[in-house]
């Protein structure tokens, strides 16, 4: 800590930081040209800006649209809609704020999260037409998940109902009682035209009944972030470091304040540690910091805590944090495949990372009114109520809005984050239920793509029985071999033989068949194995439900012999037994196949075996081949 | 008044003396520190190894400056300058200078010529693919997981769209359409082979939160930046392709007030920007900064 520290020009008036607003809403309510207008407004545009979009407009023949202020990127321009979310600082008078832009494109969800998060209050776009969409009702449901407490609502494009009073209070009512179901408190339902500048930064001379605030009045209202300093002190252990020999354990405050002296609890073990020092570098030398500081404590005794490790204040039992194994949470999902229960993920809180797995989806969100439903499964962009059991205690403080806390996000073993989970509190075990607690590899994808030397898939053969499937996969399980490629076969007569002797051939039956071939290809894809199913799977349904089972390794492989080829083949005798009826419901026979629509490799019977076995080593190769 | 209700509560609902010390209140570059930090810190204890990319201008210098804050004084990975060797002789003077008073462990490394770059590139933008193109091989040569880069949002409207944790495919591609949810300080690493992360610790800074910081904390600059003989230059590239502005602000306090008053945007000296519409997102896209 050699150099000097420069004290006095902390005493400087207090500047506060920007206030991150969000804009959101379905597209085409209006969005980026209400962004557009604000900027103009409020007088916050950049030299230069205003002709570049004149500019830009009139090269594509348009009249001047403001929404091209946000469209930065020449591949949104093309397709005229925003494609990210974008931050763009203005002004109120001394306030400064940053708006951010989310898309309104569903597929875009993660955007407009990782927009919004951090957002202070939300400006809602609602067509005044229109109504509330289902972009409307997405987004809404989005910002009570991530906690944003204040929202305005902006009722754009009210010139198309002539501002008349009646029908607006009408619209009004509609979004303030759909918002009022999510337990959104509105702040404000402004009518206006983004277009036209109307209630915007001006009062609007078409709406001379209405007396509430203009959208800028409205957002100058929205009160400053409220102080988490006062609270129980937080920090989650950081990282530790060790330097010149002394011990520094680093991390940020979400929480209440810390003085040297304090006694504080360590994580889940719970031991007591004395805070010695407050360290920073090049700061005024202060014994005590506060929720928000990044900093580094000195502990005595000299204990090392694990990053992740919660610290609280030791001798104030009701100032401890929960503590359940079994946490109830609310979800925002986020992964292209729906989401089913037993499924493994790591649950991040701040710098902890626990291994969970999905309990119990006790409800879904259905979009259309909001309400809650049963289901077994959550959809892509889909809300839920799910519980989550970890293999141990978790410490945690239940979200609420504009703390850091309580704020999970669940992360799939190829470090990808899939849903945000806010924590609800504790899940009580129901009487009966069985507590299971299934765990996760520890070992990580790229680990075992390192030391098998390719990466895990499950190549799945659908086909009428006698195309050949099994002859198909055993020689491509030979041909990997012959190039270190770790191949296992699962074909239906060898698992009928063993794990799955006790079933039959009824519709059920067929159907758990191929559910336990599912999951047992699912388990040796995640240890790191190549898998090649070789199953008549004569069912759409069935081979889509094997998809999510496996998950997106997935491959689906149709080999297409003709059923004449087959009959004609009949390996075993099976088709002749089939048409003296002495097997009921044959497929091809008399059951039905259903061909796949598109499936990833198609292996036509026209062609010589070997080819076939040759196409599919290839296909295989390509894709587990690092 | 309202720091003034907010002690009051703090020290009604805690209970204790008044004698007690109290935090400090965070203002906007108090925010923004502790937020680097905070980044600076996942960093380090995610991606290994890890490099800080040291281009010698004011925000890189802010970088290292935040590198220092969040690890007590020391930064403890290598900071890497690539070099075009068409930098001013200034800047080469202060890259030795602090290398030794800020005990940086520094890689070096060199762009190729510019012979070996894109031809349907415009010359200027052609230059700076060089810097992609030698960036490239220093992150190959030291198999980098994680890249520090010292970018903002408000520098350029492609850089708005960037995530803090940036993942970067093989060749180093910045897949802008296909980028992960980022949110509530979580950061995204996936990895496979060939990958890494750029880091962009900088990301919700402005350019004059970066100038009060400097000002605050007495950041030394290269003196390009002050103006002389009524130029001075805003941003620093390579000599060809960087301009001065007209500018009197000869001191951090100066240069202050005139951002105050300035509506022109940062990078208007840097030729490549005006080359035409897309080429600063086709430069980002193979792996610009």
């Amino acid at each position: 800590m050699g150099d000097n520290i420069v004290t006095e020009s902390f005493s400087e008036t207090h500047r506060a930081a920007a206030t991150p607003i969000v804009i959101v809403g379905h597209v085409d309510h209006g969005k980026s040209s209400l962004i557009g207008r604000l900027l103009y407004d409020t007088d916050s545009l950049q030299d230069g800006k205003l002709a570049q979009i004149v500019e830009s407009s009139r090269k594509r023949g348009l009249a001047v649209e403001w929404s091209f202020l946000l469209d930065s990127l020449q591949i949104e321009r093309d397709q005229g809609v925003t494609v990210d979310s974008t931050r763009i600082p203005f002004r109120l008078g001394s306030r400064e704020f940053v708006i951010v832009d989310a898309p309104g494109h569903r597929q875009f969800l993660r955007n407009m999260i990782t927009g919004a998060a951090d957002a202070e209050a939300a400006v809602l776009v609602v067509d005044a037409k229109e109504g509330a969409q289902e972009q409307t009702r997405r987004h809404a449901m989005l910002l009570r998940l991530i906690g944003i407490r204040h929202v305005i609502v902006l009722l754009n494009k009210s010139d198309l109902l002539e501002f008349d009073e009646a029908k607006i209070v009408k619209v009004e009512s509609d979004v303030r009682q759909l918002l009022g179901r999510l337990e959104i408190e509105v702040e404000a339902v402004v009518p206006a035209s983004a277009r036209d500048g109307d209630n915007i930064a001006s009062r609007s001379e078409r709406s001379l009944w209405y007396k509430g605030p203009t959208l800028v009045e409205a957002l100058a209202n929205v009160p400053p972030p409220a102080s988490r300093a006062a609270l129980p002190f937080r920090m989650p252990v950081q990282d530790v470091y060790r330097f010149d020999g002394i011990r520094y354990v680093a991390g940020r405050i979400e929480r209440g304040t810390v003085r040297a002296g304090d006694r504080l609890s360590i994580g889940a073990q719970g031991q007591v540690a004395t805070v010695a020092e407050v360290c920073r570098w090049h700061a005024p030398e202060l014994p005590v910091a506060g929720a928000g500081e990044s900093i580094a404590l000195r502990l005595e005794p000299d204990l090392v805590p694990d990053r992740g490790d919660l610290l609280f204040p030791a001798d104030d039992k009701a100032a401890a944090p929960e503590r359940s194994a079994r946490i109830r949470t609310r979800l925002f999902w986020l992964r292209g495949e729906p989401l089913r229960v037993g499924e493994s993920f790591t649950l991040r809180l701040t710098t902890a990372e626990h291994d969970v797995t999905v309990a119990s989806i006790d409800a879904v969100v259905d979009l259309e009114d909001l309400t809650l439903r049963e289901g077994d499964s959550v959809p892509p962009d889909g809300f839920a109520e799910i519980t989550l059991a970890a293999s141990h205690a978790v410490l945690f403080d239940p979200f609420s809005p504009g703390f850091g806390d309580g704020r999970g996000v669940l992360v799939d073993r190829y470090q990808r984050i899939v849903g945000g989970a806010p924590l609800i509190g504790p899940a009580e075990l129901a009487d009966g239920e069985h507590a299971i607690h299934p765990t996760a590899s520890r070992v990580s994808a790229a680990r075992q793509v390192q030391a098998r030397g390719h990466k895990s898939g499950v190549f799945w053969l659908t086909g009428l029985p006698g195309s050949g499937k099994s002859t198909v996969a055993r020689a491509a399980e030979l041909a990997l071999s012959e190039q270190a490629v770790n191949a296992t076969v699962l074909d239906g007569d060898t698992l009928r033989a063993g794990l799955c002797s006790d079933l039959g051939f009824s519709p059920e039956d067929r159907h758990e068949n191929i559910r336990r071939a599912a999951h047992v290809a699912k388990i040796l894809a995640e240890s790191g194995q190549v898998v090649i199913v070789a199953l008549v799977s004569p069912l759409q349904s069935d081979r889509a439900q094997a998809r999510q089972i496996v998950g997106e390794n997935f491959h689906e492989v149709f080999v297409d012999t003709p059923l004449e080829t087959c009959e004609k083949r009949d390996p075993k005798g099976l088709y002749a037994a089939a048409r003296s009826g002495k097997i009921p419901e044959f497929t091809g026979i008399s059951a039905p196949y259903e061909a796949p629509v598109s499936p990833e490799l198609r292996l036509p019977a026209d062609r010589p075996e070997q080819e076939a076995i040759n196409t599919l080593t290839a296909f295989i190769l390509r894709i587990v081949q690092p | 008044m309202t720091q003034t209700r907010i002690l009051s509560r703090e020290q009604s609902t805690t209970g204790t003396a008044s004698s007690l010390a109290q935090p400090r209140i965070m203002d906007d570059l108090d925010q923004l520190e502790a937020q680097s930090i905070f980044i600076l810190r996942e960093a380090y204890r995610k991606l290994k190894p890890l490099s800080l990319l040291w281009s010698l201008g004011k925000d890189s210098n802010v970088m290292v400056w935040l590198a220092r804050k969040a690890f007590m004084g020391r930064v403890p990975f290598p900071v890497m300058h690539v070099d075009t060797e068409k930098k001013f002789p200034e800047m080469y003077a202060f890259r030795d200078e602090y290398t030794k008073k800020w005990d940086l462990d520094l890689l070096l490394g060199y762009c190729p010529p510019v012979e070996e770059i894109d031809p349907s590139l415009p010359p200027a933008a052609r230059s700076a693919a060089r810097k992609t193109a030698g960036l490239a091989a220093m992150i190959d040569k030291h198999k980098l997981r994680g890249v520090i880069a010292g970018i903002r949002r408000d520098e350029q409207a492609t850089r708005a769209k960037e995530r803090v944790f940036s993942p970067r495919g093989a060749g180093h591609r910045w897949d802008v359409r296909n980028q992960p949810p980022e949110f509530w300080d979580q950061y995204a690493t996936p990895y496979e082979d060939g990958m890494h992360i750029r880091v962009h610790p900088l990301l919700s800074w402005r350019e004059i939160d970066i100038w009060r910081y400097i000002e605050r904390e007495g950041i030394p600059l290269v003196d390009l930046y002050f103006a002389k003989d009524g130029k001075r230059y805003r941003s620093l590239g390579d000599q060809d392709i960087t301009n001065p502005i007209e500018s009197n602000a000869s001191t951090v306090a100066e240069v202050i007030a005139e951002l105050e008053t300035s509506r022109t945007s940062e990078r208007a000296g840097r030729a490549m920007d005006h080359e035409s519409e897309d080429v600063f997102e086709r430069l980002r896209v193979a792996g610009y900064l």
